[in-house]
C-alpha cells in the first residue's frame, strides 16, 4: 500500500491525553479513501532496566541555537530530567548601559537580540521617549511599525530555517535565508547596515527612507507570500514533520502563564496574549490584523502560529506602507535630537545644541519607565531608571527567551532525545538576549 | 493610578509605604517582609488576577545612601492591568527577601539572575545559585555600583581564573549524584569532590 | 689526509625553499591546494557574527564554492575554527578545549570585532580577543563583517595555507605559551606593568 507523503491533522474525538489536554493525532488517507490514524511506534520493552545516563548537550552544539548547555539525565533515550545552564554569552549589557548615554545605548540593543535588531531599537526608543515624556511624529510611528514588522519577519525566517534544519529539512533554510537577503537589502538601503541597524534615536529615526525604498518594500511584499506558501506546501502536512512535532513539548495555558512565557509560546498554548492587542503602542489598535492562537501548545502548534504570524506581518506591512504620511520625521526639540546639518552649520544656536546632544546627551527628568513591545520571541521589556543625568541609573532588559527557556525542563520530561532538539528549536531562543 | 494600589493600601496597611504614578505607571512601595503576602494577594484575588509575572529585578542608585530597591513587575491579562511593586532594602543589613517562586514558577531564573548580579538572597528559592557567571566567580556581584565596569581583577587574572574554572568537573554535585556517575569519575576527581571542592561551571 | 670535521661549525640558516627539490615543491603545492580547497570549518558561532556566517553559507554568498559547505560541528573533523561572535570569560575554557581537540593541521579565523579584540564589550565579562586563548591566523574586522569581508578573510587564509612548506616543521606545533621564552610575560608581571594604565581598579575615567 503506497503511503501518502502528506498527512492531515485532526483533534481526536477520544479527547484528552494524560495531562488533560485535547489530543491531536495525524490522520492518513489511503488510496481507497479510508482515514486512519498514524500508527505510533511500539513502546520499548518495560522489562529492560539500567542506569540513567548523564549527557551533556552543548555549550557548543549545532542545534542548540547558540551557546546553551543542557545536561540531560537519560533513561535509554527518554529524558528523565533536564538541567539547563546559561550564561555562556553573558557580556555585561546592563552594566555597560549605566555608562552610556541614551543614544549610545541604541547600538547595544542591536547586539542583544541580534535577530530582531530593528525591533529592539524601536522598543528602546519607545522606553526612552516615555522617560522623556515626548511623542514622536506620525511618520516616525509608521516607519517604526514597518521596522518592527520587518524584524518580525526576519526573526521568524531564521527560526523557520533553523528549526527545519534541526528536524532534518535542509531546503527551507536556504529559502528563508534568501528571503532574508531581500530584507537585508532594504535595511541596508535605509541605514547602511544589514544586521545591526541602530535605526532609531530618541525622538526619531536615524534617517528617512531613501527614494524608491517603499517600492522595494512593496515588491518584497508581492514575492514573499509565495515563499511562505512554498514552505507551507513542503512542510506543514509532511508526514515526517507532523510525526516529529505533534504532541511534543506541550504546555497547558495555566502552566504557560505561570512560567511567564510570552509570544508564540504562550499563544500556541491557547492564551490570547499579544502585547500589540492588549497593551498597544505605536497606534497598533488602528491596524487590522489577527493574532493566531493555538490549542495544545505543542511544537506543531508553535510552528503554525509563527507561520501565520508571518502572513499577518505581511498584512500589517501592506497597511503601513499604504498609510505612510509625509511630514517631519524627527521631533522638533533640539535638546533631545540632533538638528539638521544645514541648521547646525549655519546657526549658532543649533551648533550649540548639536554639541550638547553629542557630547553630553539628552537628559530626561528623574523617573522610570517600563515599556513592553511584542518582539518575535515574546514580551520584550526595557526598564529604565533615570536620575536626571544623561546616562541611565539602571537599564534592565526583560528578555522573553530567558523566561521562555526556563520552562524547558518541564517541557522535555518524558520525551526522547531527538524531541529535545525539536522543543529547543520551537522555543525560538536567542542566547544574546538570554545571557545579555 | 491603578486601583489595585488603593486596594493594597486598604488590605495591607502595615506593609504599604506609598504609591507613585510616574509616566502613567503605578509603583507601590511595600515593606520587604510583606512583599510575599502582597504578591500572593495580587495573584489570587479575583478582582486583581495578576497571573503574569513580567520581571523581577533590582535597582541600585548612584547615590550610595539611597536604599537598594527590588522590583517586581506584574501584569494582569484578564483585565488588562500592570503594576510595579518595589521593596527598599537598606544596604547595611543583609539583602534578603522571600522568593515568589511558590506563586510564579517563572520567578525561578529571574531571581537567580537577581542574586547573581546583585547578591540579593531569595529565601525559599529551590536552587539559588549563579546563573550568568560561573559558580566560583570570585569578583563579586557585577551590577552593584561599587563593582567597576571592567571588573576588580586585572585582565590577566580574570583570564586565568576563567580558564581555571575546572573544565573537567563541569557537572554540579547535584547532577553527578542523580546520575549515579560518581563511580565512573577518575579517582583524583572523586577525592577532590569528597574533600568538599565545589564543582560547577 | 682529508678534511677533518670541524665541530664548531653549525648550520645556522635554514631556508625551507632552498632545501626543496622539484618533487617536494610539487608535493607541497598538491597538499596545500587540497587543504586550501576544502577547509572544513568548525563554526564556533556565538552571537551576531554567527548569523552573518550562516548568511555567508546560504545561497547568496555561497561558502560551498570554497569547499567549506561541510560544517563540522565536531572539532575532531574540522580544519579551521571560525570564532564568530563575542566570547565571554565563561566560554573561554570551552573554546580552549575545543581548540585542543582539533587535530593538526588546523587554523583559526577570528571573525568580527568581538572575537578579535573584545569589540565594543570592554567590560568585566568578555575576553578581550580570543588570541589571548588560542592562536589566530586571520582576523576579520567588522561588527558584524559583511559576508564579502568574511570571504576575503577566508581567501587570505587560503593564501596562507598555499604558502606553507612541509619541510618547515615548526608550523604544525601545538602552540602553548612557553614559560622559558623571552616573549612570555607571567601574569603577575603583566599586572605590575599595566597598573598605571590598568583596565579596572585604577582607571578612574568611569564616564566611559
Amino acid at each position: 500500500m503506497a503511503t501518502k507523503r502528506t498527512v492531515d491533522v485532526a483533534l481526536s474525538t477520544t479527547g484528552l491525553d494524560p495531562q488533560g489536554r485535547p489530543q491531536r493525532v495525524p490522520l492518513v488517507t489511503d488510496e481507497s479513501g479510508n482515514v486512519t490514524t498514524m500508527v505510533a511506534p511500539p513502546a520499548l520493552e518495560p522489562e529492560l532496566e539500567g542506569e540513567h545516563m548523564l549527557i551533556n548537550l552543548g555549550p557548543q552544539h549545532p542545534a542548540t541555537h547558540g551557546v546553551l548547555r543542557l545536561v540531560l539525565e537519560l533513561d535509554g533515550e527518554t529524558v528523565v530530567r533536564c538541567i539547563p545552564h546559561v550564561g555562556y554569552l553573558h557580556c555585561g549589557f546592563e552594566k555597560i548601559g549605566e555608562y552610556r548615554q541614551y543614544n549610545q545605548i541604541i547600538p547595544w540593543t542591536d547586539r542583544e537580540d541580534y535577530l530582531n535588531s530593528p525591533g529592539n531599537n524601536v522598543a528602546f526608543a519607545l522606553g526612552a521617549e516615555r522617560l522623556f515624556g515626548i511623542e514622536v511624529t506620525e511618520r516616525c510611528k509608521v516607519l517604526r511599525v514597518i521596522a518592527l514588522e520587518m524584524s518580525r519577519i526576519i526573526s521568524h525566517l531564521v527560526w523557520l530555517g533553523t528549526t527545519c534544519i534541526d528536524i532534518g529539512a535542509f531546503t527551507p533554510f536556504l529559502w528563508s535565508f534568501q528571503e532574508r537577503e531581500n530584507i537585508y537589502n532594504l535595511l541596508e538601503g535605509w541605514c547602511g547596515a544589514r544586521l545591526t541597524t541602530s535605526l532609531t534615536r530618541v525622538g526619531g529615526m536615524i534617517a528617512d527612507v531613501p527614494d524608491g525604498w517603499v517600492d522595494g518594500l512593496k515588491g518584497f511584499l508581492q514575492t514573499f507570500p509565495k515563499t511562505i506558501a512554498e514552505v507551507d506546501r513542503m512542510v506543514t502536512r509532511n508526514g515526517i514533520w507532523v510525526g516529529r512535532t505533534i504532541g511534543i513539548g506541550a504546555l497547558s495555558a495555566t502552566e504557560a502563564i505561570n512560567y511567564g512565557l510570552s509570544g508564540p509560546m504562550v499563544r500556541a498554548s491557547g492564551v490570547a496574549y499579544d502585547v500589540r492587542k492588549d497593551f498597544p503602542y505605536l497606534d497598533y489598535e488602528t491596524y487590522d490584523f489577527d493574532v493566531p492562537i493555538g490549542t495544545t501548545g505543542d511544537v506543531y502548534d508553535r510552528f503554525l502560529v509563527r507561520m501565520e504570524e508571518l502572513r499577518q506581518s505581511v498584512r500589517i506591512l501592506e497597511q503601513a506602507v499604504a498609510r505612510l504620511p509625509d511630514g517631519p520625521l524627527n521631533i522638533d526639540d533640539p535638546r533631545i535630537i540632533l538638528p539638521s546639518k544645514t541648521k547646525a552649520t549655519t546657526e549658532m544656536e543649533s551648533m550649540i545644541h548639536h554639541f550638547k546632544v553629542v557630547m553630553e546627551g539628552p537628559r530626561p527628568p528623574i523617573g522610570e519607565s517600563y515599556v513592553v513591545v511584542e518582539s518575535p520571541k515574546g514580551e520584550k521589556g526595557y526598564y529604565m531608571v533615570s536620575d536626571g543625568t544623561s546616562k541611565p541609573v539602571r537599564w534592565r532588559i526583560r528578555p522573553p527567551s530567558f523566561v521562555n527557556l526556563s520552562a524547558i525542563p518541564k517541557m522535555v520530561e518524558g520525551h526522547l532525545l531527538s524531541d529535545v532538539i525539536a522543543i529547543n528549536a520551537s522555543i525560538d531562543i536567542v542566547m544574546g538576549e538570554i545571557d545579555r | 493610578m491603578n486601583p489595585s494600589a488603593d486596594r493594597i493600601r486598604a488590605k495591607f496597611p502595615a506593609a504599604f509605604v506609598r504609591a507613585d504614578v510616574v509616566w502613567g505607571e503605578t509603583t507601590v512601595f511595600v515593606k520587604p517582609e510583606h512583599v510575599f503576602d502582597v504578591i500572593q494577594y495580587l495573584h489570587d484575588d479575583p478582582n486583581e488576577q495578576y497571573a503574569y509575572l513580567s520581571d523581577v529585578t533590582a535597582v541600585e542608585y548612584r547615590d550610595l545612601e539611597q536604599p537598594l530597591e527590588v522590583v517586581w513587575h506584574l501584569r494582569s491579562i484578564t483585565f488588562p492591568a500592570f503594576i510595579r511593586i518595589k521593596a527598599q532594602m537598606q544596604k547595611d543589613k543583609p539583602l534578603r527577601v522571600k522568593s515568589v517562586w511558590p506563586i510564579y514558577k517563572g520567578a525561578d531564573w529571574l531571581e537567580r539572575e537577581c542574586y547573581d548580579m546583585f547578591g540579593i538572597e531569595f529565601e525559599g528559592h529551590p536552587d539559588l545559585r549563579r546563573i550568568l557567571m560561573w559558580e566560583q566567580y570570585k569578583e563579586g556581584f557585577p551590577l552593584r555600583k561599587d563593582f567597576p565596569l571592567r571588573g576588580r581583577f586585572s585582565r590577566a587574572e580574570q583570564l586565568r581564573q576563567a580558564l581555571a574554572a575546572n573544565p573537567e568537573a563541569r557537572y554540579s554535585m547535584e547532577e553527578l549524584q542523580i546520575a549515579d556517575a560518581f563511580e565512573d569519575l577518575p579517582s583524583d576527581m572523586r577525592r577532590r569532590l569528597l574533600g568538599g571542592e565545589e564543582t560547577g561551571e | 689526509m682529508g678534511l677533518a670535521a670541524r665541530p664548531e661549525h653549525k648550520v645556522v640558516s635554514y631556508a625551507p625553499e632552498s632545501q626543496e627539490g622539484w618533487v617536494t615543491s610539487r608535493l607541497d603545492f598538491l597538499v596545500n591546494w587540497a587543504r586550501a580547497g576544502s577547509l572544513w570549518p568548525m563554526p564556533f558561532g556565538t552571537a551576531c557574527c554567527a548569523i552573518e556566517f550562516m548568511a555567508t553559507a546560504a545561497s547568496r554568498f555561497d561558502l560551498s564554492r570554497f569547499g567549506m559547505e561541510r560544517m563540522s560541528f565536531s572539532p575532531r573533523q574540522a580544519d579551521v575554527l571560525i570564532c564568530a561572535g563575542r566570547v565571554p570569560f565563561k566560554l573561554a575554557p570551552v573554546i580552549r578545549r575545543i581548540w585542543q581537540q582539533m587535530p593538526q593541521p588546523k587554523w583559526c579565523i577570528s571573525m568580527g570585532a568581538c572575537a578579535s579584540s573584545g569589540g565594543m564589550f570592554d567590560n568585566y565579562a568578555v575576553v578581550q580577543g580570543i588570541d589571548t586563548i588560542i592562536p589566530v591566523d586571520v582576523y576579520v574586522p567588522g561588527c558584524p563583517p559583511r559576508p564579502e569581508g568574511l570571504l576575503y578573510g577566508i581567501m587570505m587564509l587560503q593564501k596562507k595555507v598555499m604558502n606553507e612548506r612541509m619541510s618547515d616543521q615548526s608550523i604544525r606545533n601545538e602552540m602553548e605559551p612557553d614559560p622559558n621564552s623571552k616573549l612570555y610575560i607571567p601574569p603577575p608581571v603583566i599586572d605590575e606593568l599595566s597598573e598605571p594604565f590598568g583596565n579596572s581598579v585604577h582607571q578612574t575615567r568611569s564616564g566611559l
